[in-house]
C-alpha cells in the first residue's frame, strides 16, 4: 500500500537545491521586463500620462497606457477574471492601485526606474470609503449583494423564526465581532511570462489554476482555447490569491503582443497589496438563543464584508452557522459594504474562517454565562443531520475528533483556573474547526510502460500542498509499482483538465481522477490478459486474481501484445458521487496561550488540532497542510491585519514590515495534529476530503477564548494586539 | 532605483573629500540605503561605499574603563562580542533583538542610529503627503493611522518616531559617536545625534553633511542593564514601544538609574526625572519603582490612537529596571 | 575616488570567479538571478523583510537584495546552487526533505541557506534560541515546526 504511508515529498530535492522553476525564474530570448505603474487615487480618471522621463531612462523600450493597450474582445465579466474589468480598458479609476500603465524595459533595473518616471495625471471624483468600525454604522452602509459571479450561495438562508426563538430564549448571546482586511502574502509574489509565436501564446505563470488563465486570455483575445497554452511548474504559495486572472497576467499577453517580445511581469510585493486579493474587512452580528441546558434553539447570524464599487465578492462566513449545530431555527445573511477599494478574493479559510471566528467565540460566550464547560456545550449541539437541510452528512466523526482532541491536550483535567508561569497568566481555550466541501471536475492519464514505470499526467498545479506526492501514491497504489517508478507531469494545459487548486478540493477531484486512470489500466491489462477486471490486483510488476498464486508480467502482456504501454484515462465527476449527502470536514482544535497582561504580549505554548477529514493519503503532508492552518490561524488572531487609510483610499503599508504574518519564534514545535480514522467513500472514491483550509478554522477563537480564560476579557475584534490586551 | 554613480572611498580622507559633495551619500551596510534609493526616499547622484574602509571594524577596550566600537563592525560581531555581551547587556540585548540575523550580519554599529521611521506614510511605495519625505507636504499621520506613532515630543509637523533598538541602548549607555568632516573630528553625546522634528522633521540627526561616525565610545560598563523590547510579533519586528535601562547598585539600592525608552518619540527617551528620584531606592521595591515611573511622564502626550503606548512604555520601563536589577555581571 | 554608472566587478560564486559588468544599482539578488541565471536564490520581498534571498556573503548569511553588486566586489559568494556538488545534497538539504520542513518550496533555498550557517554560528543551543535565530526567515506555508526539527536533525548529523 502507498496510499496511508508518509512517503516524503518527491518534489524534496528540487525544492532544497533550488532548482524547483518558479515563473520568475524563467527566461525567454529577446525578453522585455515589465514594471506596473498603479495610480495614486481611489476614484477618478486619468487625464494624461507623460511618458517622457521613463522613456529618457535607457534601456525603456515602451510606456503602455490604456491608449495603447486592445480592447478585449469578449467582455471581461466576472469569473475566470479577479474582477469585471481589466485595467488599461478605459481610463476610469475605480481603487487606488489599479494599474494605470506598463512599463516595458530591456533590463529590470531600467523597468523599475523607468517606472518611477511615469507622471500620471488625474481627475479625481469623490471616492466611496469604508465606513468606521462599528455595527450601527456597518449595518447602515451594507447592502444586499449583486451577483456578478463572486459568491456561491444564497444571501439570505433562514429555517423557523430564529428571531423569535431567541427573543423568548432563556439564554442568548448578542455580540458583534470584526477582523480587519488581511492578505494572504505568499512568498512567491506573482509572475508571468507571456510569449507569442503568431496567434499562439504561450503563458507561463504563477497560477492556481492553469486552465482558468487559458479561457480567459483566450476569451480576452478571442482566439480558441487551444491556440492558449498555459504553463505553471510550480507556484509559491498562493492561500487563494493566485485563483483568478489578476491583471498582471492579461497585461503580460497584450503587451507582449504590442510589442512582439516576450514580456515577464514579476510583481513588486506592493503590487500584491495594491490590485490583488485580499480577504475583506467583515463584521459579523451574532445571535445565539439557549435553553438553561445549553440547547440551543436558535442561531442568527448577520455578516457585512468590504466589496467594490463593481462587484460583490461575499465572504461567506455564515456557512458556519448554517452547518455546525443541532438549531431548530436559524437565521442568516450575508451583504456588502461598497466602496472604492481593490476587489478581494477568497484567502485561507474563506467563508468558514471568520464565521468560525464569530460563532466559535460566541459559543464560548454561552457557555461561561450557562457556566458549562465549552465542550460539553458543543457536544450537547452535536448535528447529527446538516442543521440546514436535514440531509445526512456523507461521513462525519467530529465527536471523535472532540474526544481524542480532548485526551491528548488534557482538556478534561485541565486547571478550572488560569495560572502564573513568571509574568505570563496562562489560559486555555477551545473550539471547533468546519470548512464546505468543494469538488471539481478533472481529468487524468495514466501510461503504464513495458519496463513497469508508469507516467501519470494530470493539468493540476502544486502550490504546496503536497499533490507531487500524493498524486504517484495513489497511482502507485493500483498499479503495484513503486512511487519512485512514476512520472508525474501536471501544471500545463496540454496535459487532461483539472481544476483548480483552491477550495481544499484536489485530492477528492484530481485523485480521483488518477485513480480512475489508474485503473482503467489495470482492466486494460487484466482484459488483455484474459482476467476480469474486476477480480485483479497488481504488485511487483505483475497482474494477477486476487489471492491467486498465478500472475502475469506486464512486461510479457506488453509484448505479446505488441505495445509499448498501456493508456489509461480516468475523470471524476461531482454531480456522480455522494448525491443526497452534505459534506463537510470538521475538527476541534485546542490551545494555550501565555498572556503578559502588563506589557500586552499574546504568545502561543502549545495547540492540539484534531481533525475528522476522511482517509489521508498522505499523514506527513497532510500534517503539514493542518499545521499551516494553524498558524493561519494564530497569525488572524494575534496579528494579521492590513490597516486601511481612508483619507488616502490605500493600505497604508504594503510590504511585509509594516504588516506582520508569524515567524518562526512565533510557533513552538508543541503542536499536535491528529487525524480521527475515517473513511469518507461519498465524496469522492478515494475516501479522503479537503484539508488545506480546515486546520485554519476554529483557532481565532480558541486563543480569544483562551485570552478570556487567561484575564477575562473578551476581545471580539481581531487581532488581538497589545493594546487591546493593557485596556 | 534611479541611476546614481558608485564610488568605492579608500580612505577616510577621500571620504570626506567627495563625502561633502552636492548629491552624495554614504553606503555602510546598505540595509536602509538600498531601500529609500527603490523607494525614492533618498535620490543621490552619487553613493561612496565605506565597506572597505579598513581599521574601522574594531572593538577596543578604552583605558580607564570603556570600549571603543569602529564605526563599521556588524552588529552581529557587537552583540556577540564577549566584553559588550558581558558589560554592556542591554546593547547587547538590543542589537539582537534589532532585524534578523541576516540583517544584522550586514548593518553596521555605525550606520544604525540613521535609521529612518518605521511611519508607514513615510515608507510608502509612493510619496504621500509627509513632512519628514517631502517637505511642507503635510503630516498625514497627525489624524490618521498613528497607532504606533510618538507620545513624547512630536508636533503637528510630525509625529514620527526613531526605531533604532540599539540607539535607544546607546542613549541609555551615555555613549559618545565620534565623528569626523573635512572640518574636523567632534564627539556628540548619543542623547543629543537625534533632533525633535521642530518645524525642520526631515532634518534628523546633528551631523553636517559629509559628516561620518567613525566610533562609538561607551563608558564604563554597565553590567546591570537590560533591554526589553514590546511587539505583537516575537521576533524581526519593529517596536511598539522598547526600554533601555542601565542601572548602578549598592547592595539592593539603586544608586544610578539610566533609562531611555524607544520608539515612543523621533530620539530615543531618557526619562531624566525618574532616574533622578530612583536613586537611593531598593531595586526590589516595585511599587516605588513603578510610583516613579508613572510620575516622570508629564511631558507625554497621546495622539489620536497612541494613548496605550502611553500606558506600555511605563510598564516596559517598570519591567525593564526589575530586568537590569536581576541581570547578573 | 571614481564614480561611474557601470563598473567591472569580479566576484567569486560558488567557488568560480565571475567578471561582469554591472549597473551600480544592480543587487547581488539581481546579479545571481538576471544575469548569472542563479535563481535558486529567490526574491520574496526586495526590502530585507522575507529572508527568500539568504545567501552567504563571505562565510556569512545576509539579504542579497540589500547588498549592491558593485559593494559585494571581490567578496566570496555562496548560494543554493553551490551548497553541494550537482546531485549530491548537503545534509541540511537533507534533512528538510526528511522532517517534511517545506511546502510550495518558494523560501526554502532561503531558509537551508540561513540553517547552514546557523549551525555554523552555533546558535542551536535551545529550540527556542534556533527558532529565533531562524525568524528571518518567513515561511508563509508555515512549515515552522518541521523546519526546526530539521535544524535539529541536522545539528545531529555534524555531531554525529
Amino acid at each position: 500500500m502507498s496510499i496511508g504511508e508518509p512517503f516524503s515529498r518527491i518534489d524534496g530535492p528540487i525544492k532544497v537545491t533550488g532548482t524547483a522553476r518558479y515563473t520568475a525564474d524563467l527566461r525567454a530570448a529577446n525578453m522585455l521586463y515589465g514594471v506596473l505603474v498603479t495610480a495614486s487615487i481611489p476614484a477618478g480618471k486619468v487625464t494624461g500620462i507623460d511618458k517622457g522621463g521613463a522613456m529618457l531612462e535607457a534601456g525603456v523600450v515602451r510606456v503602455l497606457t490604456h491608449e495603447d493597450m486592445p480592447r478585449a474582445r469578449t467582455p471581461i465579466a466576472g469569473p475566470p477574471f479577479a474582477h469585471s474589468f481589466l485595467p488599461l480598458q478605459d481610463d476610469q479609476i475605480r481603487h487606488e492601485g489599479q494599474v494605470v500603465a506598463l512599463v516595458l524595459a530591456e533590463s529590470l533595473e531600467a523597468a523599475e526606474a523607468g517606472a518611477r518616471k511615469v507622471q500620471v495625471r488625474y481627475a479625481p471624483t469623490k471616492a466611496t470609503m469604508p465606513v468606521a468600525l462599528a455595527w450601527p454604522e456597518i449595518d447602515r452602509a451594507a447592502e444586499p449583494p449583486r451577483n456578478t459571479g463572486y459568491f456561491f450561495l444564497e444571501p439570505e438562508f433562514s429555517k423557523g423564526d430564529a428571531v423569535h426563538n431567541l427573543a423568548k430564549a432563556p439564554k442568548t448571546v448578542a455580540t458583534v465581532y470584526s477582523q480587519p482586511s488581511r492578505h494572504h502574502n505568499p512568498m512567491e509574489t506573482s509572475a508571468v511570462l507571456a510569449l507569442w509565436e503568431g496567434d499562439a501564446l504561450t503563458v507561463y505563470d504563477s497560477t492556481q489554476h492553469v486552465f482558468a488563465v487559458q479561457r480567459g486570455l483566450a476569451a480576452l483575445f478571442g482566439i480558441p482555447p487551444a491556440s492558449v497554452r498555459v504553463i505553471s511548474q510550480h507556484t509559491g504559495g498562493a492561500f487563494g490569491v493566485k485563483g483568478l486572472i489578476g491583471a498582471h497576467e492579461a497585461l503580460a499577453a497584450q503587451a507582449a503582443r504590442i510589442a512582439g517580445r516576450p514580456v515577464r511581469i514579476a510583481l513588486s510585493r506592493a503590487n500584491m497589496y495594491s490590485f490583488l486579493g485580499y480577504q475583506p474587512r467583515i463584521v459579523q452580528k451574532m445571535g445565539l438563543g439557549a435553553d438553561e441546558k445549553g440547547i440551543l434553539t436558535g442561531i442568527t447570524h448577520d455578516v457585512v464584508n468590504l466589496a467594490t464599487v463593481t462587484d460583490d465578492y461575499i465572504e461567506a462566513a455564515t456557512e458556519a452557522s448554517k452547518a455546525l449545530y443541532a438549531t431548530p431555527t436559524m437565521w442568516l445573511r450575508q451583504r456588502a459594504e461598497r466602496a472604492n477599494v481593490a476587489m478581494p478574493t477568497a484567502m485561507r479559510a474563506p467563508g468558514e474562517g471568520p464565521g468560525m471566528w464569530a460563532l466559535e467565540s460566541a459559543m464560548d460566550e454561552l457557555a461561561v454565562d450557562l457556566g458549562m464547560d465549552p465542550l460539553d456545550l458543543r457536544l450537547a449541539n452535536y448535528a447529527e443531520t446538516d442543521p440546514a437541510t436535514g440531509a445526512p452528512w456523507s461521513s462525519k466523526k467530529l465527536r471523535d475528533a472532540y474526544e481524542e482532541g480532548a485526551r491528548l491536550f488534557g482538556w478534561r483535567d485541565r486547571p478550572r483556573f488560569p495560572w502564573r508561569d513568571g509574568d505570563w497568566i496562562v489560559g486555555q481555550g477551545m473550539a471547533s474547526c468546519l470548512m464546505g466541501t468543494f469538488r471539481f471536475p478533472s481529468r487524468a492519464q495514466v501510461r503504464l510502460r513495458r519496463d513497469g514505470s508508469a507516467v501519470v499526467e494530470t493539468g493540476t498545479q502544486d502550490i504546496g500542498t503536497g499533490v507531487l506526492t500524493i498524486f504517484p501514491q495513489i497511482a502507485a497504489d493500483v498499479l503495484g509499482i513503486p512511487v519512485s517508478a512514476i512520472e508525474f507531469k501536471m501544471g500545463d494545459t496540454t496535459l487532461p483538465e483539472a481544476g483548480p487548486t483552491y477550495g481544499s478540493s484536489s485530492t477528492m477531484g484530481v485523485g480521483a481522477a488518477v485513480l480512475a486512470a489508474a485503473q482503467d489500466v489495470r482492466n486494460r491489462l487484466a482484459r488483455m490478459a484474459n482476467l476480469s477486471p474486476a477480480e485483479v490486483c497488481m504488485a511487483d510488476g505483475r497482474i494477477g486474481r486476487t489471492g491467486a498464486a498465478e500472475s502475469f508480467s506486464v512486461a510479457d502482456i506488453l509484448e505479446r501484445a505488441g505495445e509499448s504501454e498501456i493508456v489509461g484515462t480516468g475523470s471524476f465527476d461531482p454531480t456522480k458521487h455522494g448525491a443526497g449527502y452534505s459534506m463537510r470536514t470538521f475538527g476541534a482544535i485546542f490551545v494555550e496561550v501565555g498572556v503578559d497582561p502588563e506589557l500586552g504580549l499574546l504568545r502561543l505554548r502549545r495547540a492540539v488540532g484534531s481533525y475528522s477529514v476522511g482517509r489521508i493519503v498522505n499523514p506527513r503532508t497532510a500534517r503539514a497542510q493542518l499545521l499551516g492552518g494553524i498558524v493561519w490561524g494564530w497569525g488572524m488572531a494575534a496579528m494579521e491585519q492590513s490597516a486601511f487609510e481612508p483619507s488616502l483610499g490605500r493600505f497604508l503599508s504594503k510590504n511585509l514590515a509594516g504588516v506582520a504574518i508569524p515567524v518562526n519564534a512565533d510557533i513552538p514545535s508543541d503542536i499536535t495534529v491528529h487525524f480521527v480514522d475515517e473513511v469518507d467513500e461519498k465524496a469522492s472514491p478515494i475516501g479522503g476530503k479537503g484539508i488545506g483550509e480546515l486546520g485554519a478554522t476554529g483557532v481565532a477563537a480558541a486563543v480569544a477564548n483562551a485570552v478570556f480564560h487567561a484575564t477575562g476579557k473578551r476581545i471580539r475584534d481581531l487581532p488581538i494586539t497589545p493594546e487591546k490586551l493593557i485596556a | 532605483m534611479d541611476s546614481f554613480a558608485y564610488g568605492r572611498a579608500s580612505g577616510i580622507e577621500d571620504a570626506l573629500a567627495e563625502g561633502s559633495g552636492p548629491n552624495t551619500v554614504f553606503l555602510a551596510g546598505g540595509t536602509e540605503l538600498l531601500n529609500w534609493l527603490r523607494l525614492g526616499i533618498a535620490k543621490p547622484e552619487r553613493v561612496i561605499d565605506l565597506t572597505q574602509l579598513t581599521g574601522l571594524a574594531e572593538i577596543a577596550r578604552l583605558p580607564g574603563g570603556g570600549l571603543r566600537i569602529g564605526a563599521l563592525a556588524r552588529l552581529n560581531d557587537v552583540a556577540l562580542n564577549d566584553d559588550v555581551a558581558r558589560g554592556y547587556p542591554v546593547l547587547s540585548q538590543a542589537i539582537l533583538k534589532s532585524a534578523s540575523a541576516q540583517l544584522r550580519n550586514l548593518a553596521t554599529i555605525g550606520g544604525n542610529p540613521f535609521q529612518k521611521t518605521r511611519c508607514g506614510y513615510f515608507r510608502a511605495e509612493e510619496a504621500l503627503p509627509c513632512n519628514k519625505r517631502n517637505p511642507g507636504s503635510g503630516c498625514s499621520a497627525l489624524n490618521g493611522i498613528n497607532d504606533r506613532h510618538a507620545i513624547f515630543g512630536w508636533n503637528e509637523s510630525c509625529v514620527a518616531t526613531q526605531p533604532s533598538d540599539p540607539a535607544t541602548a546607546l542613549v541609555a549607555l551615555d555613549a559618545i559617536f565620534v565623528t569626523v568632516h573635512r572640518e574636523g573630528e567632534r564627539r556628540i553625546e548619543a542623547t543629543d545625534f537625534h533632533i525633535l522634528p521642530g518645524d525642520t522633521p526631515h532634518i534628523e540627526n546633528a551631523l553636517r553633511h559629509g559628516e561620518l561616525i567613525v566610533g562609538i565610545e561607551l563608558p564604563a560598563a554597565a553590567p546591570h542593564s537590560a533591554y526589553l523590547k514590546l511587539r505583537e510579533r516575537e521576533s524581526y519586528e519593529y517596536a511598539v514601544v522598547s526600554a533601555a535601562v542601565a542601572l548602578d547598585l549598592e547592595g539592593e539600592r539603586i544608586s544610578r538609574a539610566r533609562i531611555a525608552l524607544g520608539s515612543v518619540a523621533l530620539k530615543p527617551w531618557r526619562l531624566t526625572e525618574a532616574e533622578h528620584s530612583l536613586v537611593g531606592v531598593s531595586a526590589n521595591d516595585n511599587a516605588a519603582i513603578r510610583k516613579i515611573i508613572e510620575g516622570s511622564f508629564g511631558e507625554a502626550k497621546a495622539l489620536t490612537h497612541s494613548a496605550y503606548k502611553i500606558t506600555l512604555a511605563k510598564n516596559a520601563a517598570v519591567r525593564a529596571v526589575r530586568l537590569a536589577a536581576r541581570a547578573s555581571p | 575616488m571614481e564614480f561611474r554608472q557601470h563598473l567591472t566587478v569580479v566576484l567569486r560564486i560558488n567557488g568560480l570567479d565571475r567578471q561582469m559588468r554591472v549597473d551600480a544599482r544592480t543587487t547581488l539578488l539581481d546579479l545571481l538571478r538576471e544575469h548569472l541565471a542563479l535563481t535558486g536564490t529567490k526574491k520574496g520581498c526586495n526590502f530585507g523583510e522575507c529572508g527568500a534571498c539568504t545567501v552567504h556573503l563571505n562565510g556569512r548569511r545576509v539579504n542579497s537584495c540589500l547588498v549592491l553588486a558593485a559593494s559585494a566586489d571581490g567578496a566570496e559568494v555562496t548560494t543554493i546552487e553551490g551548497l553541494a556538488a550537482a546531485g549530491k545534497l548537503h545534509p541540511v538539504q537533507q534533512a528538510f526533505i526528511d522532517h517534511d520542513a517545506f511546502q510550495c518550496g518558494f523560501c526554502t533555498p532561503g531558509q537551508v541557506m540561513s540553517t547552514v550557517a546557523l549551525i555554523r554560528e552555533g546558535h542551536t543551543r535551545s529550540e527556542a534560541e534556533i527558532r529565533e535565530w531562524m525568524s528571518g526567515n518567513l515561511c508563509r506555508c508555515s512549515s515552522y515546526p518541521q523546519i526546526v526539527a530539521a535544524v535539529e536533525a541536522a545539528i545531529r548529523v555534524k555531531e554525529g
